[in-house]
């Protein structure tokens, strides 16, 4: 039994059939508010484009072509976007992760000297909003001084800016800190390196923030829009986000075959929603407490 | 206070102890910034430098072949010249403030209904987070195909319901609220929830007295909920505006980049680099006026949440 709230439970009993009323209108709301537009769009792809352009909408499809989807995987080349997107998020959450555990790890664990400074330069980047740091990006990504490289229509471009990426370490980071320095200094006495205390002792225990660092990285990268529309300009490098924008609307595909193409772009992050619910809500809802 | 300095024992000094203590520290702080180094070379290149490029790039003409040149405030003119620049901000202050009612209101009073609830609660949570999980592209895309004042969905319900039919995207007096309504029902979901996380955390104690000294539903709002989730309102408020002024993609999607109707801050900066003309240096002395404005956001925020940890 959870602790009350704003309404008792001998208060509701008294009025079972306002509580009925607002809890069926509220589900039905629901239902047609987040769920029948996602129907909408599957439904879509199997009709026909004369019927989709009826003045009257017809709720259950009256033609029904689900080759419609093949098509669309065919023509729109789905299959290359949602590869690129794949190998683009899983590349930037390694990336993130490897670098931002590293860095959270020393400035909890080794606090080097002027570590605090290097802290507060990474969480100062929290205050710069992406969209105004987002032309002189674009022109460091095009030619990184010192190196001089282009990183242009490759994957570095989005992967080395999405490793500097201050939230996660300030969120590794406090995590780190609540491990107990004995764990580590019993391991050192054990002849253990820094890496090796980090592998064995730090990221065992930490497994539940690395879940949530990922999951969040992941659905990052996948519903990332501007940033890899500016620095993917070569189609064939694109992801699916970017590439379904260039598509649409422009005549290359019937309706329904782009109603079939949003679709199939929403499957992998449908899933993974269904899968990870638990952790996606409950970290979204821990973060709003800790702020 | 530093007149009592605690006396120590003398105590010889071995320099081979000294030297040796000394020797760990520095091979401790190599070790540190060997873990540091990857994240100091991408904040370095990908954070610090840009910010210092885009300050400079305002002040800059550059054509990317010869020398930049020094230019002093003449970017900052021609951004304030450009008729568009003041549409820009209308518009953009527009959609915070309209995003603010829908996106900022509506979630909280849906949560508090959620919360009260007995049943379906999980099917709540699920439902009202979906839209958050599509790429945001396909949200626009797909809503761009509902507002088609030909044969798109709303049209088509508005008629059954016997309502006049509206141009959505393409009437001017719709356009920005339409914009607004794709971008609530695709971001409204994360409100929702943080907002559910926050009215879990309330004690039950304070509305069992408030209810005890008889207070209305109404007063039990008024008086226990509001005050006990004013932290999570605020901060959720500075989240929502320093979002909603960098919107970006509903413009972009369903009005293109040079509707005056509906052109944004961001669709502005975009346009200037991007487009035609490649102006880097008017794109950024936008986005430090852009910056500026949202700096003085972000860095309240930071603030409360900080104190707050």
């Amino acid at each position: 039994m959870s602790q009350r709230s704003l309404i008792s439970d001998s208060e509701l009993q008294r009025r079972p059939v306002l509580y009925r009323v607002v809890l069926w209108s509220l589900a039905l709301l629901f239902v047609a508010l987040f769920v029948f537009p996602l129907y909408w769009m599957v439904t879509g792809a199997v009709k026909t484009p004369l019927e989709l352009a009826q003045p009257v909408p017809t709720l259950v499809p009256h033609s029904w072509h689900p080759e419609t989807y093949a098509d669309a995987w065919r023509k729109l080349e789905i299959g290359r976007y949602l590869f690129n997107t794949t190998f683009y998020a899983i590349g930037g959450w390694l990336f993130q992760l490897t670098v931002d555990v590293a860095a959270a790890y020393a400035l909890s664990k080794l606090r080097p000297r002027f570590g605090n400074l290097v802290l507060g330069g990474m969480l100062a980047s929290l205050m710069l909003p992406a969209a105004a740091l987002l032309v002189p990006s674009y022109l460091t990504v095009a030619d990184v001084p010192l190196l001089h490289l282009n990183l242009l229509n490759t994957p570095w471009a989005l992967w080395l800016p999405g490793a500097a990426n201050a939230f996660n370490i300030y969120v590794l980071k406090r995590f780190f800190d609540q491990i107990p320095d004995e764990l580590l200094d019993s391991a050192g006495i054990d002849g253990a390196g820094r890496l090796r205390m980090l592998w064995h002792v730090v990221l065992p225990l930490s497994r539940p923030v690395l879940a949530v660092v990922s999951i969040f990285a992941i659905i990052g990268a996948w519903k990332d829009f501007l940033w890899p529309l500016l620095v993917l300009q070569d189609p064939s490098t694109q992801t699916v986000s970017v590439a379904l924008s260039r598509l649409a609307f422009n005549g290359y595909v019937t309706p329904n075959e782009m109603f079939a193409g949003l679709a199939i772009a929403s499957i992998p992050m449908v899933v993974v929603f269904a899968v990870f619910q638990r952790s996606i809500l409950s970290g979204l809802s821990a973060g709003a407490l800790k702020g | 206070m530093a007149t009592l300095t605690p006396i120590r024992p003398a105590r010889p000094v071995t320099t081979a102890a000294a030297r040796g203590r000394t020797k760990r520290r520095i091979a401790d702080n190599v070790h540190a910034y060997l873990f540091l180094a990857a994240g100091l070379l991408c904040f370095g290149l990908f954070s610090w430098w840009p910010l210092v490029k885009g300050i400079m790039l305002a002040f800059q003409q550059d054509n990317f072949v010869t020398e930049p040149e020094w230019v002093g405030f003449t970017n900052f003119q021609a951004v304030l010249d450009d008729p568009l620049f003041w549409t820009a901000w209308k518009n953009t202050l527009e959609f915070t403030g309209l995003a603010l009612v829908f996106g900022y209101l509506v979630p909280f009073g849906v949560a508090i209904v959620i919360h009260e609830l007995r049943h379906l609660k999980g099917f709540f949570r699920f439902a009202v987070y979906l839209p958050v999980m599509l790429p945001p592209i396909v949200t626009v895309i797909l809503w761009q195909y509902f507002y088609d004042p030909g044969n798109g969905l709303f049209n088509a319900l508005l008629s059954a319901l016997h309502l006049p039919e509206s141009g959505w995207t393409q009437s001017p007096k719709m356009v920005m609220i339409s914009l607004v309504l794709v971008s609530t029902w695709a971001n409204m979901g994360g409100a929702t929830i943080m907002y559910l996380a926050g009215l879990a955390s309330i004690p039950g104690e304070l509305y069992e007295a408030a209810e005890l000294d008889g207070a209305s539903v109404w007063r039990r709002i008024r008086h226990v909920t509001l005050p006990q989730m004013r932290f999570i309102l605020l901060v959720l408020l500075l989240l929502q505006i320093v979002a909603t002024m960098q919107v970006f993609i509903e413009p972009y999607q369903l009005t293109g980049t040079t509707n005056p109707d509906s052109i944004t801050v961001m669709v502005l900066i975009y346009r200037y680099a991007f487009t035609v003309n490649n102006d880097f240096g008017m794109a950024a002395a936008m986005s430090v006026l852009l910056f500026v404005v949202l700096g003085a956001f972000s860095a309240v925020y930071l603030r409360l949440t900080r104190r707050a940890s």
